[in-house]
């Protein structure tokens, strides 16, 4: 329903930031996640950011698959 | 690319197909609300890998296919006023209405830009402040608030010839519209992450409690749709349909309590009109008192008949999960890619588009 | 490039009409640029030796917006492509023609960077440009400037190039990474604007053929993926021989920047435009030498076997994905669009 990429805080300005994804530089809206710092991870829909990517939550959700018999190789 | 590679790799796939495997052992019907995730779905495979136990259905969640012809037919309307600029998300450009096309609009002459975001089209509007931008305002409640800060920019920005075709659609009451219709046995549903990043996963809760129907948010990488079915197919197993979150990293229970306000202050909810199913109530969003002045229906008193469906044309049972594609009698043999005929063929997030993709 | 003595800082009308103005443009700007005894001449018809062997021919119109981006311009494109275009039949590239299509009120400046740009493509490529045209049209007629060339090549004996010619049991080597043009000029289009180090990969593909042809003339089949991207070229490829393309993705090299920038802008690398790539259908017999030519050539170092020809079903292209799984590659309809859904 929506495309939304990661895409990392490189420098930020008030209400925009520039963020970066896979070198590429785009300038973003960030009123959505005032929270939002250097290097974090945002979630960017449509030129805004929506989210601040949780770290912890994305090391936990790719350790659950460590959990699957065959999730060692993951 | 951080937050995207580690949930593609080869191995952590192949694990979680297998515990599927495993686990789903009787027969389950998952839908897939987002056109995302329908896109998602194709592009990486994902049926392939899944047990023959498990159906995969794509649901309302196309924000194009979903917008109705009388619609479509507005935003055609607007492209042909003169000397006003469209602006559109690449999505829309090639969607048929009930006779013509934005892109046959501009072969035409008239003026539609593309335009990653709603702020690029202001800024068409700023560099132009004589001639009227019209943004053409589709998407659900992920992008409705980009398209609400847009319109707080222009008014903070004194800018007056940018005007918005709400065009907006809100998911959960309209999924609630869908269970009630009772036409498709389900035993869970993939929620869509991305309008979940904004609502957060509470207002899914009525569909375990009501329906005792399994949800689950997902992200949108194959790991991520692998994970959440596993976690329907566990859910299934155990009885104990609930909603869950699987895509933690970017969707928390309460959501983005910041781009709802925005939403909110700028939009009422009000009827919108679904293709497939209907005219409902408290599904769009219009523009509050204070901020008519952005609209584009009455500040150009856009009018248009009832929309015409293309005879034959079954987009509207697709989109309720009824109808698989290739059962639609005009699937591959006079509906295809190149000459669609709904808009389900022609979003690349299409159930219809997709499935052309995955079928032959 | 001597321009300094060039009146005008506009194009008008009457640099197109066969008055002193036209004569102003050419002798002060073509002339001096693609320098050769038979422009020189200034006859009606350029007049060319004979070669032996069978002539290959081409012609193909450039037309892009923005006109310059990073990595080139529409100048060096004119040239390219169409030098391209003779060397994926195998022919050995000698003569172009170019002739432009400029709006009334272009400014010189761009037009001479254009042609200096075409000039030096043209010595990279070793080849002639001996033929011209000019005409100037009235503002909003045209945009801003479009370039037509034609190509004449010379085919060597015992090659027989061919989009018919794909065998089952072929293999399929592409020659770089893909979309860098494609993106390239998508970062500098107004409404979508990114930032990015990408260059186009406009480049002439001859010398690269050449060593190519040099080890083997078993290549059955050449073919540069320009618009459309690799997606267009192996579906023309699948469909002209009747056979089944099936190639891996993770195969396929793709530069960071341009996937990135599919992820931002709901992009497939596979439906980038390439304008210094080449795809080549090969016996298996002669892959490893082919490939092993191809690496020592700067515009070959990244090639790469990316997948294999098969008798089922004809016409069809199928990638195997990263997954394990394998979905089919279709041609792209248009050019793509960016998706926000």
């Amino acid at each position: 329903m929506c495309v939304a990429v990661p895409a990392r805080v490189i420098s930020i300005d008030g209400q925009l930031a520039e963020v970066e994804i896979g070198g590429v530089v785009r300038q973003v809206n960030v009123q959505f996640t005032p929270e939002a710092r250097l290097d974090d991870y945002l979630l960017i829909h449509a030129g805004f950011s929506l989210h601040v990517i949780d770290e912890k939550e994305a090391q936990e959700t790719l350790a659950l698959l460590a959990e699957l018999p065959d999730g060692e190789v993951a | 690319m951080k937050h995207l590679d580690e949930y593609r790799a080869g191995p952590r796939v192949k694990a979680l197909a297998e515990e599927i495997h495993r686990q789903a052992t009787f027969p389950l019907r998952f839908m897939e609300v987002c056109g995302t995730h329908t896109h998602a779905i194709a592009k990486w495979g994902l049926r392939q890998l899944l047990p023959e136990t498990i159906e995969l259905i794509s649901g309302p969640g196309c924000p194009v296919c979903v917008t109705a012809n009388t619609d479509l037919d507005l935003a055609i309307a607007a492209a042909r006023l003169p000397e006003v600029t469209i602006a559109t998300f690449g999505d829309m450009v090639r969607v048929p209405g009930s006779h013509s096309t934005l892109a046959q609009e501009r072969a035409r002459g008239s003026d539609v830009r593309v335009v990653y975001s709603p702020l690029d089209a202001l800024d068409l509007a700023g560099s132009a402040p004589r001639r009227p931008v019209i943004f053409l305002g589709v998407g659900f409640e992920t992008t409705a608030p980009t398209v609400a800060a847009t319109v707080l920019e222009a008014r903070k920005r004194g800018i007056d010839n940018f005007f918005v075709l709400s065009l907006h659609k809100t998911v959960p009451l309209a999924l609630e519209v869908l269970l009630e219709l009772g036409e498709v046995r389900l035993d869970g549903f993939l929620m869509p992450g991305h309008v979940s990043v904004v609502l957060g996963s509470a207002p899914y809760e009525f569909i375990p409690a009501r329906y005792g129907l399994g949800c689950v948010v997902a992200g949108f990488e194959p790991v991520d749709i692998l994970q959440s079915t596993l976690m329907l197919v566990r859910q299934a197993r155990e009885k104990k349909p609930q909603v869950e979150i699987q895509y933690r990293r970017g969707v928390t229970k309460a959501g983005n309590e910041a781009a709802r306000r925005i939403m909110a202050e700028v939009f009422a909810p009000a009827e919108a009109d679904w293709r497939g199913l209907g005219r409902l109530p408290g599904t769009g969003l219009v523009f509050r008192t204070d901020w008519k002045c952005f609209d584009a229906v009455s500040a150009f008193n856009l009018t248009v008949p009832p929309g015409r469906e293309a005879p034959g044309c079954r987009c509207g049972e697709v989109l309720r999960g009824v109808l698989r594609p290739p059962a639609c009698p005009l699937f591959g043999s006079v509906c295809h890619p190149e000459a669609p005929v709904g808009p389900c063929m022609v979003s690349s997030e299409g159930s219809c588009a997709a499935a052309w993709r995955e079928a032959r | 490039m001597k321009s300094s003595s060039f009146p005008w800082e506009y194009i008008q009308l009457g640099h197109g009409s066969g008055g002193r103005m036209g004569h102003e443009l050419v002798e002060q700007i073509f002339l001096p640029a693609f320098r050769n005894e038979t422009l020189l001449r200034l006859d009606d018809a350029a007049v060319l030796p004979g070669g032996a062997g069978r002539l290959a021919f081409t012609t193909d119109s450039y037309v892009v917006t923005p006109l310059f981006f990073p990595g080139g311009d529409i100048g060096k494109l004119a040239i390219c492509g169409t030098v391209n275009d003779l060397s994926m039949s195998g022919a050995c590239c000698r003569y172009l023609s170019a002739g432009f299509i400029i709006e009334e009120g272009f400014p010189v400046a761009d037009l001479v960077k254009i042609v200096s740009s075409m000039a030096e493509a043209a010595r990279e490529a070793g080849v002639m440009v001996v033929a011209g045209d000019t005409k100037v049209v009235n503002r909003g007629s045209a945009d801003q400037i479009f370039i037509n060339t034609a190509g004449i090549g010379f085919i060597p004996e015992g090659i027989a190039i061919s989009a018919v010619n794909a065998r089952p049991g072929n293999l399929v080597i592409l020659s770089g990474s893909i979309g860098d043009h494609g993106m390239a000029v998508l970062s500098e289009r107004e409404g979508i604007r990114f930032h990015t180090t990408l260059k186009s990969d406009c480049a002439p593909l001859n010398g690269l053929v050449a060593a190519m042809l040099s080890v083997s003339n078993r290549i059955n089949c050449l073919r540069d993926p320009t618009r459309g991207g690799l997606a267009a070229t192996l579906n023309e490829l699948a469909v002209q021989s009747g056979v089944a393309i099936k190639i891996e993705e993770g195969l396929i090299p793709v530069k960071e920047e341009v996937r990135g920038a599919c992820e931002l802008l709901g992009f497939d690398p596979l439906h980038l435009a390439n304008e210094g790539k080449l795809v080549a259908i090969v016996d298996p017999a002669v892959a490893d030498d082919v490939l092993k030519a191809m690496r020592t050539q700067p515009l070959g170092r990244e090639a790469a076997i990316i997948g294999a020809v098969q008798s089922h079903p004809p016409g069809r292209v199928m990638m195997k994905l990263p997954t394990g799984a394998t979905r089919i590659v279709d041609m792209p309809l248009a050019e793509p669009l960016p998706r926000i859904c």
